[in-house]
This record gives C-alpha cells, sequence and structure tokens, in this order.
C-alpha cells in the first residue's frame, strides 16, 4: 500500500545512525518481520527516487485523545550515507512522508523447537529486532551482532530486553571480542542444537554466514540490500543470480520481490565477493 | 463538461495521451495494485525478444541528478512465455496494451513482429531500435538510418497492426531517423528513449554501473526530448509519442505543444506507481479549468 506518514520521533541513536518512529494505517500491523518500505524523502526531483528500508517495528499504541483509539506506527533504522538520508536525518516530529509498502517476503520462522540465531552487521540489525521480537515468543533467540567500532552497535539493550542473548565483536575490539561476529558464530555453532540462522548485512558478511551455515548444516536465511528504483519488481535493477544461473541459462531474482529475504541455498554465492572471512 | 481526451496512434485508438513506458511498468499486473490500470489510455509492455534474456551484471541502476541510470540490459522473459503467462491478463483489460520488441537481426524483428500479429490482446507494437545498453540489435539499428529502415520495412511486411518506431536520442539528427522509418512503413514514433550517459565512484576511482554506461531518464531529460519531438513533428506526418521525464499533467501538455499526440509515462513510475494514472487525471481537470473542450486542440499548438 501508498500512504503518507507522520513523523513522531526521530533521534540520533550513535554518530551517523537514526531511529524514526512515524505513523501506518492500522493494516501495516500485518507486515512480516524482513519486508521493507520504499520512502520518498521529498516531494521534490532531488533525490528522485525512494529509498529503501527494513521495518526495525511496528505496533501501535493508544493516543493520548481518547477519541482518537489506538495509533499503529512503524520504525526504521538508518545510517546517514548520502543526501537522502541526510534529508531524513534533518526531519522532525510532524513533518509527512510518503511511503510504499510493506514490501518483499519476509523471514519464515520455521520450527519453533529450535534455537535462533540472529547475525547482524550494521544497520542489518534493523529487521532482525522485528524478527527476534516474534520469535522470543517461542523460541530461544541469540544475537550475533558485529560493525567495525562499538558506534556500529545499534539497539543492543533493546534486544537484551526482550530477553534475546547477545555476542557483539567489534573490528577494533571496542566493544566485544575483537575480530569478525562470524568468527564467534561459528564457535557457537558448535555446541549449538537444531538451530537455524537468519542474517542481515553487508555482503562480506552474509557470505561468509552463509559459508559457516553449509559448513556446518544449518538453514540460513539472508536479507539482502540491493540498489533499487521501484521495489515492486519493474525496473529489474535489484537483481541477484540464482543457485541456476549460467551464462546461456539466467536465474536472476528480484531483491524487491522476490527478497529481500532468501535461503542462502537458493543463491548463486560468487568466490571473491567479499574478503571476510 | 467533460473534456474530450482520446486520441488516435496510426489506428489505435486511445482514451487518453497517457501510456507507460516500456521497461518500467513491467507487463502491467504489477502496477495493480497502485492504480486501476484501465483509466490508462494504454500499456507499453518491457521490451521482448525471441528467447528469454538474462540482463547485463549488477549494479544495474543509479541515481544521479535529477535523473537515473539504467543498464538492465534488456532482461526479458521471452516471447513465449509472454504470450503463455503475460498476454491472458490483458483480456482483462479495458486499455490499449502495445508489445515492445527487439532484435539483434532483422530477421528477428520480423519473426517477432509475425508472432505478435496473431495476438487480438495486442492492439499494436513499438519496435525498440534504440536500446544503448546492450552490444548488438537495439541501438545498432538506432543509429544507422538504412539499418533502421530495414528493420521497420521488415516488420511492416509481417504484420496490419499499428507499427510504432521508438527512437533513440544518441544520434547526430533525429530528423534524419524520422524520416527514414517514416518513409519504411512506421504508422507512429516514440522518442525518445534514454541518453547514453555514466557515472564515475571518486572512492573507488570505477564507474558506478558493471556495464559502465547506462541510459539517463527522468526529469533532467525533460528539456532534450520537448526539442525531439518539436524537431520531429515539424517534418513528419505520422503521430508522435512523447517520452522523457514526464511527471505531471502540465509536463505531458509541453509535449503536446511541441507536437506529441501522446505521452510516456517512465521513471515516475517508480517512485510514483500510480503516477500515470494520476496524470490522466490532472490532464482532465487542467482542459477542463482551462474550458478546453478537446485535447486536440493543444497538438502542435506552440506558438513561436
Amino acid at each position: 500500500m501508498q500512504f503518507k506518514s507522520l513523523v513522531i520521533f526521530n533521534q540520533e541513536l550513535s554518530p551517523g545512525y537514526w531511529r524514526m518512529r512515524m505513523t501506518a494505517p492500522p493494516p501495516f500491523a500485518g507486515s512480516r518481520p524482513g519486508q521493507f518500505l520504499m520512502i520518498k524523502v521529498t516531494e521534490g526531483a532531488d533525490p528522485l527516487l525512494r529509498r529503501p528500508f527494513g521495518i526495525f517495528d511496528t505496533g501501535s499504541f493508544v493516543t493520548q485523545y481518547t477519541d482518537c483509539g489506538s495509533q499503529t506506527f512503524l520504525e526504521i533504522l538508518y545510517k546517514v550515507v548520502g543526501k537522502g538520508t541526510a534529508m531524513l536525518a534533518a526531519m522532525h516530529d510532524g513533518d509527512t512522508l510518503d511511503i510504499l509498502g510493506p514490501l518483499g517476503r519476509g523471514f519464515t520462522p520455521g520450527d519453533p523447537a529450535g534455537e535462533k540465531i540472529l547475525v547482524g552487521g550494521g544497520i542489518g540489525l534493523a529487521p532482525l529486532y522485528f524478527l527476534a521480537r516474534e520469535l522470543v515468543n517461542s523460541s530461544r533467540v541469540r544475537l550475533f551482532a558485529g560493525g567495525r567500532t562499538r558506534e556500529d552497535i545499534l539497539c543492543i539493550t533493546e534486544f537484551e530486553r526482550l530477553g534475546v542473548e547477545t555476542y557483539v565483536a567489534t573490528d577494533d575490539g571496542s566493544l566485544g571480542d575483537r575480530g569478525f561476529v562470524t568468527q564467534v558464530l561459528e564457535k557457537h555453532l558448535i555446541t549449538a542444537r537444531d538451530a537455524t540462522i537468519f542474517a542481515c548485512g553487508p555482503m562480506p558478511m552474509l557470505q561468509a554466514t552463509a559459508e559457516i551455515a553449509r559448513r556446518h548444516n544449518v538453514p540460513c536465511q539472508v536479507s539482502l540490500e540491493a540498489y533499487m528504483a521501484c521495489g515492486m519488481g519493474a525496473c529489474l535493477g535489484c537483481v541477484v543470480k540464482g543457485k541456476e544461473h549460467r551464462d546461456d541459462h539466467p536465474d536472476y531474482r528480484c531483491v524487491c520481490k522476490e527478497g529481500p529475504v532468501f535461503d542462502q541455498c537458493d543463491l548463486l554465492w560468487e568466490k571473491g565477493e567479499g574478503g571476510h572471512s | 463538461m467533460k473534456p474530450n481526451l482520446t486520441v488516435n496512434i496510426g489506428g489505435i485508438q486511445l482514451k487518453n495521451p497517457v501510456m507507460t513506458a516500456s521497461g518500467t511498468f513491467g507487463y502491467g499486473p504489477e502496477f495493480a495494485d497502485y492504480l486501476d490500470l484501465n483509466v490508462l489510455g494504454g500499456i507499453i509492455t518491457k521490451g521482448l525478444s525471441l528467447k528469454p534474456r538474462a540482463g547485463n551484471p549488477t549494479p544495474r541502476i543509479v541515481e544521479t541528478c535529477g535523473g537515473m541510470l539504467n543498464a538492465i540490459g534488456l532482461q526479458n522473459v521471452g516471447i513465449d512465455e509472454f504470450l503463455e503467462k503475460k498476454v491472458p491478463f490483458y483480456r482483462t483489460l479495458d486499455t490499449k496494451v502495445v508489445a515492445n520488441f527487439f532484435g539483434t537481426t532483422v530477421e528477428e524483428y520480423a519473426e517477432l513482429a509475425g508472432r505478435l500479429d496473431t495476438i487480438p490482446e495486442v492492439a499494436g507494437m513499438e519496435v525498440n531500435i534504440s536500446c544503448p545498453n546492450v552490444k548488438q540489435g537495439g541501438i545498432v539499428f538506432g543509429t544507422d538510418p538504412a539499418a533502421a529502415a530495414a528493420v521497420v520495412a521488415a516488420v511492416r511486411a509481417r504484420t496490419a497492426k499499428t507499427v510504432i518506431v521508438k527512437l533513440s536520442p544518441n544520434v547526430t539528427d533525429i530528423v534524419v531517423m524520422a524520416q527514414a522509418c517514416v518513409a519504411a512503413g512506421a504508422d507512429a514514433l516514440s522518442l525518445i528513449n534514454t541518453i547514453t550517459a555514466m557515472a564515475i565512484d571518486l572512492k573507488t576511482r570505477r564507474p558506478v554501473l558493471a556495464n559502465i554506461t547506462g541510459g539517463l531518464s527522468g526529469p533532467a531529460i525533460k528539456p532534450i526530448a520537448l526539442r525531439m519531438v518539436w524537431q520531429v513533428a515539424r517534418v513528419v506526418d505520422v503521430p508522435i509519442i512523447g517520452i522523457g521525464g514526464i511527471m505531471t499533467a502540465t509536463d505531458a501538455l509541453e509535449f503536446l505543444l511541441a507536437g506529441a499526440t501522446a505521452v510516456q509515462v517512465g521513471t515516475a513510475s517508480f517512485l510514483d506507481p500510480g503516477a500515470a494514472g494520476r496524470i490522466v487525471q490532472e490532464m482532465e481537470e487542467y482542459l477542463a479549468g482551462e474550458g478546453i473542450s478537446d485535447v486536440r486542440e493543444l497538438i502542435g499548438a506552440l506558438q513561436i
């Protein structure tokens, strides 16, 4: 659906990382963890295109004016990386945004009996929080969060408040272990039972996570990011190679429509896409 | 009184002059959640080829100031899957569907035209001789008047349906190309396709697109498109469909003043999936507000 949304709050969590809450129409509460939004940051032509954002949270609250009943809201986490996100960061309570969503296919929670392992890097933690909120109702949930430095590790307290056990690694060791979070993940997997991995973050981290999942024979869903113009499968700008892709047999899949969440075994992981291990 | 919005493009009667541009609207159903497809003058399909095509490596798109570059590379399902899986949907629609297609040889263009000719759901065809993002076909035919004429003549020989030829702006003189296509039997011309362009990342010192170059579209190209429509409209006597950065009814009507009979909305649909429907409504409101009873009064009404 397409709707106009009012900013409820917009706050900087850590240098360059922001959290925004805005209004949503009641049907939005039916969105699934892993689905995303396309947000038009300005009515003008620069930036022209919408920007994709994962859903960090959605729910409803009772407004202070009793006759208004309850108000559905949604939240995003975002990092200021260019003109569009800089304009988003400059918005205040009461400003309006034009939103398309929820879009795409989200995570599949699977059998509640097994352990759920979330692997997130930087802003990739956003959709994992929404997922964790759902998973903690019936499963044991662990989060492996990685980043370059402590400032890239977002909302850990929020995850812990849900009852998620958290493990952190940073490249510079400023928070948690020093090194890649995927190394911490692999150590844990040796003892994990019936685990399922849900990952979102930079491509090298996803690549490494998918490799580890294959090595340990653990099911793994990854949420991908891509440049996209439309978010609804029309522009074909955001495609990734599916497992059956060959030069003479194209198997391209739209991140926006067939994803953004894919089972790692449905994708073609090419060697040398990142140096992360 | 409701103003008349109907126009005729080489035999295809459109309920209004607003169509959706090839490659920006999928095959149509993708947008059905966001607008009533039946309010549109017409839908131009994603470009079709004889065999399915993979398209180019990624990144395929990037935004630039006032526009975007794309180098999709004509990824499409191919004519067989189109006929089997996409065409049945068109029976449920009350708008005109035009199939856009391209080949790598004159014979391929002719074969595609022959196959589309028998499909009643397809009102006409738009011959793409202007894709800037593939090595073979497309632009090769779009920059050489003799090659363009050969394609158009071969297509013309295989169909009685309306033949629209989509022209490239990446030529020295678009009028020469337009005249060659009309002489070879085109019923209408659509212009412009995207403008070959590139974006560079200073940090990585690499081109942003994997294809190195791509096609620029969006509001940034509207003035160029208006100029080309005006130039071509003065010298050919077939209807012209104006394309290039149309975001509003004002933009669309400017193309009519320049000599276009209809328009195609492209990039606007990416950021506002209901854009083409909104433009139809804005156009009707404008005409009613100005007391113009027939949209055709504006075609070529530019005062110089």
